[in-house]
């Protein structure tokens, strides 16, 4: 505050902070506090609004305890972008690894731009490529068959399957990145130390890639998590009625149900879930807060 | 408990770089042998040959008789300590030294009895629950020995594990190597570019240039006797006088030097008429006495408390330093003085003379 002073002098800096309070406030606090404040309302017809029945209340909260579907579909949800998580991380691990120990340094700008390219392209569009490659008719059942692995198309869309392979892609980034960067900073020479003591690989990765890429494990995972539970396109595009995901239960309350307080509530709980999990994470991988914003 | 080394013509290319090129030697069981030369030399490549990182591009490498070849490292009875250290920063002292005995399955108890012997051998008894980043420079280093005596080698790689330290702690720990060695009885070999470290700790010595062995020898022998114009300027200080070979005999040869005729020692067996430069150590030039004699003017005089060194010139501009131990009746040269120097023909060496072998 006080270099901002120094740099930009009174008024500005008044200006500027009025801006950032009023950014903060207005577009991103009061709305939330909206949005909570409904979810603790009745849906009421605008008639009855302020009237007796307009009280605070747990009833939204409740609904999804009492509606076994919804319930289902919740459950559905965490377990399946923990599995998104893990597959996640087990396909980034080893890539995040290579590029950062491994790969010359002269490859490594051509590595990372094949990574990076296909997310110039808005995620909608890379979910519908995975889309036209599932399709009964695609490519990946003509390969399939080509090669023999199997004798008639498979139905690919619409199974949970499909909705993970598609997350798994569009946040494969998420996962590499942090990884990548915490297993550059360790010194070669510990590889080459473990080793030299005669340790297997399995065990230099366990006992020392592994612990020092703790943080960027943990931030690579609290991320993906997050953007798969809160995912809409991909769900919506790759799944069908076996794979629904909780999102697009809010989306139903608000956009179709027109019950805007009941989808507010369920937003919220998602919401919890999500801080739920980024605790578990700091718990699991030992992490403060402090490490994880590095 | 401990094994030799052979090294046959060892060479590592790296693209059209040789970084070691040719090296024949044979190390003996429970040797201290050091590895001495300049940065950029190929001593670490050397011994991550020998431990097992990398592969040469030619020759063979033998421990105990064995061939190497297409062993890693986790498999040879080696253990090599890295010129950083490379402790496991998130390990305890103890889980470090410890690493190498839960790799074999070791059993926790026992483990932690030998982790307790071997914080004792190195010195830091009570230690093992630290953090490595709680300890000192020269803590650490114990630690670093600790972790790779843990595994019992054959062979104990050490790759500079001293130049980090300040001076009175590099020569404790000098010290404590060498008991160390001499407890254990394992084959040490130790890298340096510091001299100092080398003649007073190794059995043998190898100085290496550019890739290449120059000598091989214990300390005395290789300051004595340098057998190649480096080793002779690279170890220690030298006069060199160029020259030609006017005369050789008996082991002996004449040099015609700016300087006037000069004899010395002709280790290569010279022939007259060859290039050739004579070196003779500071030490060995004495005021006036010697069947060698050369004549300068006194540029200065560095008192240095055990010695005083002074720099003559001679009217070509060839310069010539000489060291007297400082007893108190050593002559007083005072600049701008022309002085007589003299030394023995056994104490220079005639080696020939080529451009590319100065340091
Ligand atoms: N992996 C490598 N790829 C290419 N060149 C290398 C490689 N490793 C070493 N070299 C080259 O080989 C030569 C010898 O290197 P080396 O590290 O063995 O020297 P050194 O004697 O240990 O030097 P210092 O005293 O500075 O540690 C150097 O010219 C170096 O550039
Ligand atoms: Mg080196």
């Amino acid at each position: 505050m006080r270099a901002a002073l120094r740099h930009y002098g009174p008024v500005l800096t008044a200006a500027i902070t009025a801006l950032t309070a009023f950014w903060i406030v207005v577009l991103i606090v009061l709305p939330q506090l909206l949005m909570v404040d409904f979810s603790f309302r009745p849906m009421l017809p605008p008639s009855k609004l302020g009237g007796p029945e307009d009280v605070h209340t747990l009833r939204n909260y409740a609904t999804l305890w009492g509606n076994t579907v919804h319930r289902g579909i919740f459950l559905q949800t965490i377990w399946a972008s923990a599995l998104v998580t893990l597959s996640t991380l087990a396909v980034c691990y080893p890539v995040a690894f290579y590029m950062a120990q491994v790969a010359p340094r002269r490859r490594l700008a051509t590595l990372m731009l094949l990574l990076v390219i296909p997310f110039w392209i808005n995620e909608l569009l890379r979910t519908f490529a995975w889309y036209v490659i599932l399709a009964y008719n695609g490519p990946l059942n003509a390969v399939l068959m080509t090669l023999g692995l199997i004798d008639e198309p498979q139905r690919w869309l619409g199974t949970p399957g499909a909705v993970i392979l598609g997350m798994v892609y569009v946040y494969v980034l998420f996962m590499v990145f942090p990884i990548y960067n915490a297993i550059e900073t360790l010194d070669r020479a510990q590889i080459e130390a473990a080793r030299d003591l005669g340790a297997s690989w399995p065990r230099i990765h366990w006992r020392v890639v592994v612990p020092h890429a703790r943080p960027g494990i943990a931030v690579g995972c609290v991320m993906t998590f997050m953007l798969a539970a809160g995912s809409y396109a991909v769900p919506a595009i790759l799944g069908g009625p076996s794979s629904r995901w909780f999102t697009e239960i809010i989306y139903n309350w608000f956009f179709e149900g027109g019950n805007w307080n009941q989808g507010a509530a369920y937003a919220f709980i998602l919401l919890v879930l999500c801080v739920g999990f980024i605790l578990l994470m700091m718990r699991l991988f030992r992490v403060g807060i402090g490490e994880m914003a590095k | 408990m401990s094994q030799g080394i052979d090294l046959e013509g060892v060479t590592m290319r790296f693209g059209a770089v040789a970084a070691v090129d040719g090296v024949d030697l044979s190390i003996a069981a429970g040797e201290f042998f050091s590895f001495l030369g300049p940065s950029g030399c190929g001593k670490t490549t050397l011994l991550r040959l020998i431990s097992g990182f990398e592969e040469p591009t030619a020759g063979t490498v033998r421990i105990g008789g064995r061939d190497m070849r297409g062993m890693g490292p986790n498999r040879r009875p080696t253990a090599l300590i890295f010129q950083n250290l490379a402790l496991f920063p998130l390990m305890t002292v103890a889980e470090n030294i410890g690493f190498g005995l839960e790799v074999r399955g070791l059993r926790a108890a026992e483990r932690r009895a030998r982790v307790e012997r071997l914080l004792e051998l190195v010195a830091l008894p009570g230690l093992g629950g630290r953090r490595v980043s709680e300890l000192s420079g020269g803590q650490r280093q114990r630690v670093a020995i600790a972790r790779a005596l843990a595994v019992e080698p054959q062979v104990l790689l050490l790759d500079e594990p001293l130049s980090a330290l300040d001076l009175k702690l590099r020569q404790h720990m000098r010290a404590e190597l060498k008991a160390i060695q001499r407890r254990t009885g394992i084959t040490f070999i130790y890298i340096t570019h510091d001299q100092g470290e080398a003649l007073t700790m190794s059995d043998r010595i190898g100085v290496m240039n550019r890739g290449r062995l120059e000598q091989v020898g214990d300390g005395r022998t290789l300051y004595d006797a340098p057998e190649t114009p480096f080793v002779a300027s690279f170890l220690g200080e030298s006069n060199r006088f160029a020259g030609t070979v006017a005369l050789a005999q008996d082991g002996m040869a004449a040099l015609d030097t700016a300087w006037g005729r000069l004899v010395g020692r002709n280790p290569r067996g010279l022939a007259p008429g060859e290039a050739a430069a004579l070196f003779v150590r500071p030490e060995r030039l004495r005021a006036g006495a010697g069947a060698n004699q050369v004549e300068a003017r006194v540029l200065r005089q560095d008192f240095e408390g055990a010695f005083v060194t002074t720099l003559l010139e001679n009217a070509a501009g060839g310069q010539v330093t000489v060291q007297t131990p400082h007893s108190g009746d050593e002559p007083a040269l005072t600049p701008g003085e022309v002085a007589r120097l003299g030394f023995a023909p056994a104490h220079a060496t005639v080696l020939p003379d080529a451009p590319g072998d100065r340091p």
